[in-house]
């Protein structure tokens, strides 16, 4: 922003005027927002970032045995103890960024009401602090990958992996794009909020995170695959675990659809984001 | 746009909505929608309540034109209500406008309220990082200034620790600091400097100035401390129900802010309570206030001040007290006449009384009065304020005095009585 540029404020905003050279201008606010989440998560506690690693073992270790040990649902021969954390570690990457999106405008209230800087800058903030999140989960996966494929177990990482990059943009992309028009809706109808907290954990039942895909009977299985999610994990664990298959069919309509879900999630957030202090 | 202009708004008008805004729940408002359809009433409104029907509008600011030139130290004063804050937030976008547009030259550094931005884990000079990004600077840009900002905030001792251990105090000058240091070309300011100590607020406010003045930059400033306006501002906006009702000089704008209309009365009669407090008892009803035998509300040098109240009595009172006070022009209290007995009435009666004040000890300027009746109950109980009524006003002239001319911050009384002691 050269300081002696002129600034017009008019009363509406042009559907799709994003100002992408403004948000770069406030990259270091990025940061500096996730800096300051990542102090507050932790500060106080005993075990401190530790949390971010026992979380996924946790729930993994709970998956494991109602699901694998009680329910005996198959794996697909895989390890259950893998399989489970595989699915929660991209499931958790997704649930994160939809929740801390929807909560973009109602949490962030306070500080948009008292100063402007772009507001998309919370939730990119949010997506990179799940992020760093994510890499410290993914890193214990990954070691634990290794250990379970040298001790013989049915484990087979394949160049599928390659494509994991990707999907974990793509995850995190189709989480903050429904996180945003949640959010710009419940500046008006709170109702949503409440709809997200159950929402995700039944999003999450019809997402193959503790069953395969491969258990549905077959119409089942091709209808579950088109929430857009699904694919996304599946693939994701077929890429480290060789279990299951590359959906690739599925898995572009789900990039389609992700596509469209954070172009409109924009369209709308950019919409609500200049007046919305009015009506919160 | 002009190059010297800096902002530059037209017909700028923000409205609000009135009443409940939605019901906050899609199920009411699908309710309110399909009743509204079928010609019935809305089950949503509240009965009996004075709301506003759905759709109303408030108008906050209305048609609001102006044109601020780089350097101006700007000063907006108005009632509450009027739009002051509407226009700033307007004008830093935390909201947009319903009709209008703003175009304005540069970066806005806005001090809506200070510190919002911080974070109670993270120490000082984390914040000072955090907060800059937040008002718009880069990293670099704060490395730069860190130190200044660090020396201007006065927290040099506590900058390395987590600023939810800091006094409210040390909170505020820091963030004020930082926003001090922006490189904005226009600096926003709404009543922060309401906190912090006295020293504190003065070097703000010079500081403010001096970046008017040295750097060129633009300030606006909205307050109700007068004497900070007068101090900081050399052009000043008077806002009323969203309308700019003055534009100009700063003594006039307050003047015209604080006079009212009562400004060159010699007499005034109370015909409705616009003037009056309302008390408790209100025994006594003040009908007139006047000055007697004097063509202009104008008193120079010893010339005392001949008021003359009218009153009738509500209730039978007995040892009726009454207190004249002085208020200088940004309405503190400067000094109190009191006369704890002019005696009693019955009922219906109607009765004046005249005094002479005698106001030598105020320099010159303009003065205002309020008239305040009280009564004892008993002989022990405190005395009851019966009637309060805003009064006239009065304006004091000196011909040259002993010490030269005065000077407005010297004070509103003028002290005499000092000694040289020969030891």
């Amino acid at each position: 922003m050269k300081s002696e540029s002129i600034t017009y404020i008019q009363a509406k905003n042009k559907l799709l005027s994003f100002n992408l050279g403004e948000l770069l201008h406030y990259r270091d606010l990025i940061w500096l927002f996730v800096k300051r989440d990542l102090a507050n998560s932790y500060k106080q506690t005993i075990l401190g970032p530790i949390w971010i690693i026992i979380n996924p073992l946790l729930s993994t270790g709970v998956f494991t045995i109602i699901f694998s040990v009680i329910a005996g649902i198959s794996t697909d021969g895989v390890p259950p103890f893998l399989f489970y954390m595989s699915g929660n570690v991209l499931w958790g990457f997704f649930s994160a960024n939809l929740n801390k999106g929807a909560g973009t405008f109602i949490g962030n209230a306070r500080i948009f009401g008292k100063v402007y800087f772009p507001r998309l800058v919370m939730p990119i903030a949010n997506m990179i602090f799940n992020f760093i999140n994510y890499l410290m989960q993914t890193a214990l996966y990954v070691v634990l990958v290794v250990i379970f494929a040298l001790t013989g177990n049915s484990v087979h990482p394949n160049w599928l992996i390659l494509l994991t990059p990707v999907l974990v943009l793509q995850t995190a992309l189709l989480g903050m794009g429904i996180g945003l028009i949640v959010s710009s809706i419940t500046t008006k109808y709170r109702d949503l909020n409440v709809l997200v907290g159950f929402g995700i954990s039944l999003l999450m039942y019809i997402t193959p995170v503790v069953y395969p895909i491969s258990k549905a009977p077959l119409g089942l299985g091709s209808l579950l695959l088109l929430n857009p999610v699904a694919p996304i994990v599946e693939t994701y664990r077929y890429a480290f675990l060789g279990s299951g298959a590359f959906h690739w069919v599925y898995w572009l309509v789900s990039v389609a659809v992700t596509a469209l879900i954070v172009f409109f999630g924009l369209v709308v957030f950019h919409k609500v984001e200049k007046n919305f202090i009015d009506t919160v | 746009m002009d190059k010297d202009c800096v902002i530059k708004t037209e017909h700028l008008t923000k409205e609000y909505e009135l009443g409940v805004i939605g019901s906050g729940t899609l199920r009411r408002d699908i309710q309110s929608w399909v009743a509204k359809k079928r010609g019935q009433e809305d089950p949503n409104r509240k009965i009996g309540a004075k709301d506003y029907e759905k759709g109303e509008r408030f108008t906050a600011l209305s048609d609001f034109n102006v044109e601020i030139k780089r350097g101006e130290r700007v000063g907006i004063i108005g009632p509450n209500g009027a739009g002051k804050s509407t226009f700033l937030k307007l004008l830093s976008r935390i909201t947009g406008p319903t009709e209008g547009t703003i175009a304005y030259r540069g970066r806005i550094a806005s001090m809506l309220e200070v510190g919002t931005g911080f974070s109670g884990e993270l120490t000082g000079r984390e914040n000072i990082y955090l907060n800059g990004a937040i008002l718009g600077m880069t990293k670099a840009e704060v490395d730069a200034k860190l130190d200044e900002i660090i020396a201007f905030s006065e927290c040099e001792t506590f900058i390395d620790t987590p600023v939810k251990r800091y006094s409210s105090g040390m909170f505020v000058k820091l963030a004020f600091a930082v926003a001090a240091h922006l490189d904005a070309e226009i600096l926003i300011m709404d009543e922060v400097l309401a906190v912090g100590d006295m020293k504190f607020q003065r070097k703000c406010i010079s500081k403010m100035r001096d970046l008017a003045i040295d750097e060129n930059r633009t300030v606006l400033y909205v307050s109700h401390n007068m004497s900070t306006i007068q101090e900081l501002c050399d052009r000043c906006l008077v806002l009323e129900h969203g309308k700019k009702v003055f534009d100009g000089d700063v003594d006039e704008a307050i003047k015209l802010y604080l006079g009212g209309e009562k400004d060159e009365f010699l007499m005034y009669e109370y015909t409705d309570d616009t003037y009056k407090d309302s008390v408790r008892h209100h025994d006594i009803n003040l009908t007139c206030a006047k000055y007697n035998g004097v063509t202009s509300n104008l008193f120079v040098d010893d010339a005392k001040v001949p008021v003359e109240l009218t009153w009738t009595y509500n209730a039978d009172v007995e040892q009726l007290g009454l207190r004249i006070e002085v208020y200088d022009y940004r309405r503190y209290p400067i000094t109190s006449f009191v006369l704890s007995d002019i005696g009693g009435g019955s009922k219906g009666e109607s009765r004046s009384l005249r005094l002479l004040l005698d106001v030598s000890a105020l320099v010159q300027g303009r003065y205002y009065t309020r008239y305040i009746f009280t009564t004892k109950r008993n002989a022990v109980s405190e005395p009851e304020t019966v009637e309060s009524a805003a009064g006239m006003i009065f304006r004091r002239w000196l011909n040259g005095t002993g010490a030269g001319k005065w000077q407005k911050a010297w004070g509103s009384v003028r002290s005499d009585g000092v000694e040289i002691v020969r030891s």
